[in-house]
């Protein structure tokens, strides 16, 4: 399905005959416009890819407004006199995530500020993270967090 | 139009930036330093190179740009997370600050496992 989206893709950039990043994402966007009709009428193309397309263009755009919102969280802590936070190590149970998924989501809690994956235990259970600054000391909340916003999207967007 | 963009969109990547190299100075220990350095960067470099692309529109450049990106968001985790790891199990004091820690006495000094939550079997505290 992906084959047939980057074909579609690359045609309508040979129909323009200009392969600059604008037609590249024209002629993606049109494809997946195109997959979606046909998949629709039970032509060609499967619901799952088209699924997982959306899943993956919606955990980028979470992401982004993740990176950006607590960027300038933290941002605001560095410019204010003193230091306000209460820095914490938080331990956060996983799932049963692969290898895969237990490194992209320890890489994207690390990367939206305010949280820093430190290890993950030996068997793979936990996770360790330093927070920056632990909301009214609640762990349990954190930790939901973590679980609802990017270990069930991770799994959605690998499996 | 195309000019306006790219100065705001320097000046925010300079400001992030800026702000971060301002954190490892203040941050009072070496974990939240860490954090200071790998996060506003990751949005002061995206700026800064979304402006470059942005200026300059060109595919060449876009695809750099994008890939200078990528390979930012793939590096710095792993560093962070190996630094972080070197400074906890070498006994880098916490700011005494910290509220909670919940690694605390998880690694085995001898072989560095670390052992899981208690709270991991049932999910959560």
């Amino acid at each position: 399905m992906l084959l047939w989206n980057l074909v579609l893709m690359l045609v309508w950039c040979a129909l323009f005959g200009d392969f600059a990043v604008k037609n590249l994402v024209g002629g993606f966007l049109i494809g997946y416009l195109m997959l979606m009709l046909l998949s629709s009428r039970g032509v060609v193309g499967s619901p799952r890819y088209l699924r997982r397309v959306r899943r993956i263009l919606s955990f980028l755009w979470f992401f982004l407004k993740e990176l950006v919102v607590a960027n300038v969280r933290v941002a605001r802590e560095v410019v204010t006199p003193g230091i306000n936070s209460k820095p914490a190590i938080v331990a956060v149970p996983l799932g049963d995530l692969s290898d895969v998924e237990i490194t992209l989501l320890a890489s994207l809690v690390t990367l939206t500020p305010g949280t820093m994956s430190m290890d993950v235990s030996t068997n793979r259970q936990t996770l360790y993270l330093h927070v920056m600054d632990l909301d009214g000391g609640d762990a349990a909340r954190l930790r939901k967090a973590i679980h609802d916003g990017f270990e069930v999207r991770v799994v959605e967007v690998l499996r | 139009m195309k000019e306006a963009l790219t100065v705001v969109l320097l000046m925010v990547g300079s400001v992030f930036a800026l702000i971060a190299a301002i954190g490892v100075v203040k941050m009072p220990d070496v974990y939240m330093r860490m954090q200071s350095a790998t996060k506003a960067t990751t949005l002061g470099i995206g700026c800064v190179m979304l402006a470059t692309a942005v200026h300059f529109q060109d595919t060449a450049v876009w695809t750099r740009a994008l890939l200078v990106v990528l390979f930012i968001f793939m590096t710095s985790p792993v560093g962070a997370h190996m630094l972080s790891r070197a400074a906890y199990l070498t006994k880098v004091p916490l700011w005494q600050g910290t509220i909670l820690d919940e690694l605390e006495g998880r690694y085995d000094t001898e072989d560095h496992e670390l052992d899981a939550s208690p709270e991991s079997n049932t999910g959560g505290a």
